[in-house]
């Protein structure tokens, strides 16, 4: 399934023409706040009305306006995950897990399918409590549930993880990796937490001041150095790469593209695929493959585009065997470099550069790849 | 109750019907309005509201005036009725009729007052998830402005308890027909040696009042925790 978008609207102050596709798996919206994100994913769930447009899950028409269809809100099957969670508070867990089916099946709740999806969210001894006690990720966990449970024929998601802290977000990102695998709907996520993107995304859809800037697959669209959605600090690459070997000295292997990659322990097991998110931060560039250095990884690579920003650094786009990375360096350096597309140089990231969060599992598509 | 004379039984028993009419006919319509009010705006919303607390700031007597003038056998709406046996004029009905406009105001305000408090982005969140308006303002709107609605109805309960002026204007003061405890607190002082029948009217008045203010304390604080998610 895919979901197609496309409509303008005239705010007093913002002017929204927007255009993109969202195939199965988990388009990440990203750009500034003000780029009319959350403007797209109410005009997707009916709680927006744009000016003129056409929003489309294959070919089940949800608006129209030349044709002057649109569906309200409750008739669009749609799974919402806010913010806030918004769970009701005057009914049980339980209650609010299933009251998408209530509401639609004249009160007939599939439990057997309430106790899976509850299950698989970790809230089954939750089921009796009020929404009033519970903490801010149990919260959302409810909120991603009772979404689920709605059977969406496509999920939306608008900045599920930024009302919560880190422990939480890391609590909570997982059961969006496995939303991505194991539902086969197309899922619109807001964000614009990089790692966030870099960890679900398997399309990324950028923003800005209204309009789409750039669509494509997920690493494509992190890798390239002209778009920087949070900035060239939050900019940073997605290599894909398969577990090897657990050595014993708390380094786990990977090959990413034939090349070995080296980081602080992961647990996943091997022979597993991974995404790892490369920071443009993290990156050091070398012409010359460097002996006697205490960073693990080095990867060669060519040297494809190179962005100069108004300040100091610039970030240069690498082609490597493990795929496209992302080094940001200062201008000074790649003078002295003497940097320009198509010199061979060797990217070098320390292990420990790369977080705990910036690993997670790859989505189904990018594991098929070569 | 052998203490109360036949009289004065009749008018608690009378004063606690007509509350009770009052309040129960005009619960449903004070939700309706009171919602309006707070989520719709409409041309001519201001003159709704205005009309709806009308009757707080009109003399009481005006109020009964009007009322006899529009709902009497002789006006507009009282006689159109009239063909279908509801008769306000002089009879007990006439009684909750004055009770109820008088206390419509009050109960307005607190309901409306609650309906504001419900963030509209759960209702948002209902209609996500498949419910039609109707079903969000059962399931989701009204559950939580239950306390308020509970609230409006114990105001206009007591409200239409102690209404006076716009009842005697409008049905005038007949022991047994339209004789509610205010009323007949007012008969009584008119003449001389009932202090003591007087006197037993006042403290029921004011047993009736506290009770229902204590009821209304407790149950709204149940269904506030409730409410809460607690």
């Amino acid at each position: 399934m895919s979901l197609s978008v496309r409509f303008t609207h005239a705010f007093p102050d913002l002017r929204l023409d927007v255009a993109f596709e969202a195939p199965d798996g988990l388009t990440a919206l990203v750009g500034p706040s003000g780029a009319g994100k959350t403007s797209v994913v109410q005009t997707v769930a009916g709680l927006m009305q744009p000016d003129s447009g056409r929003v489309a899950v294959d070919d089940w028409v949800l608006l129209n306006t030349e044709t002057g269809q649109a569906l309200p809100p409750h008739r669009r099957e749609l799974g919402y995950i806010f913010q806030e969670g918004r769970l009701f508070p005057h009914l049980t867990v339980r209650q609010n897990l299933g009251y998408s089916q209530q509401v639609r099946c004249r009160g007939r709740v599939d439990h057997k399918e309430l106790h899976r999806i509850a299950d698989l969210l970790g809230i089954t001894t939750l089921l009796d409590r009020r929404p009033g006690n519970l903490s801010g990720g149990e919260k959302q966990r409810v909120g991603i549930g009772r979404a689920l449970l709605a059977k969406p024929r496509i999920l939306l998601a608008d900045e599920p993880l930024a009302a919560l802290d880190e422990a939480r977000k890391a609590e909570i990102l997982p059961y969006f990796e496995r939303l991505r695998d194991e539902v086969s709907v197309p899922i619109l996520y807001v964000s614009h937490v990089p790692a966030e993107v870099a960890r679900l995304a398997t399309s990324v859809v950028v923003m800005d001041q209204g309009r789409v800037v750039r669509q494509g697959p997920a690493q494509d669209v992190l890798s390239d150095p002209m778009v920087t959605p949070s900035g060239a600090r939050g900019a940073g690459a997605v290599v894909s790469a398969q577990v090897q070997h657990h050595h014993p000295d708390g380094i786990t292997e990977l090959s990413a593209g034939g090349v070995p990659l080296f980081l602080p322990k992961v647990s996943a097991t091997v022979g597993q695929t991974l995404r790892v998110r490369v920071g443009a931060q993290e990156v050091i560039l070398s012409r010359d493959r460097p002996q006697g250095l205490s960073a693990l990884n080095i990867i060669p690579g060519t040297v494809e585009t190179i962005r100069t920003g108004e300040g100091p650094g610039m970030l240069v786009s690498l082609a490597t065997p493990a795929g496209p990375l992302l080094a940001r360096v200062t201008r000074r350096s790649a003078t002295e470099l003497d940097l320009r597309p198509g010199t061979q140089c060797h990217a070098i990231i320390k292990s420990v550069a790369i977080a705990p969060q910036d690993v997670g599992r790859a989505p189904n598509s990018l594991s098929d790849l070569p | 109750m052998a203490w109360l004379s036949p009289t004065e039984w009749d008018a608690v028993a009378l004063s606690l019907q007509v509350s009770a009419w009052a309040t129960a006919v005009s619960l449903p319509l004070g939700v309706f309005t009171a919602y309006a009010l707070a989520r719709w705006s409409f041309p001519g919303k201001q003159i709704v509201n205005g009309l709806v607390h009308l009757p707080l700031i009109l003399p009481p007597v005006v109020t009964g005036y009007l009322l006899l003038l529009t709902f009497g056998t002789q006006g507009p709406i009282g006689g159109f009725l009239e063909q279908f046996g509801l008769v306000f004029a002089f009879r007990w009905t006439g009684a909750a009729l004055a009770a109820g406009v008088m206390a419509f105001p009050l109960m307005v305000r607190a309901i409306r007052l609650s309906v504001e408090a419900v963030d509209p982005k759960l209702e948002e969140a209902a209609a996500t998830l498949g419910a039609p308006p109707t079903l969000v303002f059962v399931t989701v709107t009204l559950p939580l402005i239950l306390p308020g609605i509970l609230a409006g109805a114990i105001l206009a309960f007591a409200k239409a308890m102690g209404e006076f002026g716009a009842t005697i204007t409008f049905v005038s003061n007949i022991p047994g027909q339209t004789q509610t405890v205010p009323s007949a607190i007012y008969a009584l002082l008119q003449v001389p040696g009932q202090e003591s029948a007087v006197t037993r009217l006042v403290i029921i008045s004011v047993v009736l009042a506290l009770g229902a203010l204590i009821a209304s304390e407790w149950v709204a604080r149940r269904l506030a925790a409730r409410v809460a998610g607690a």
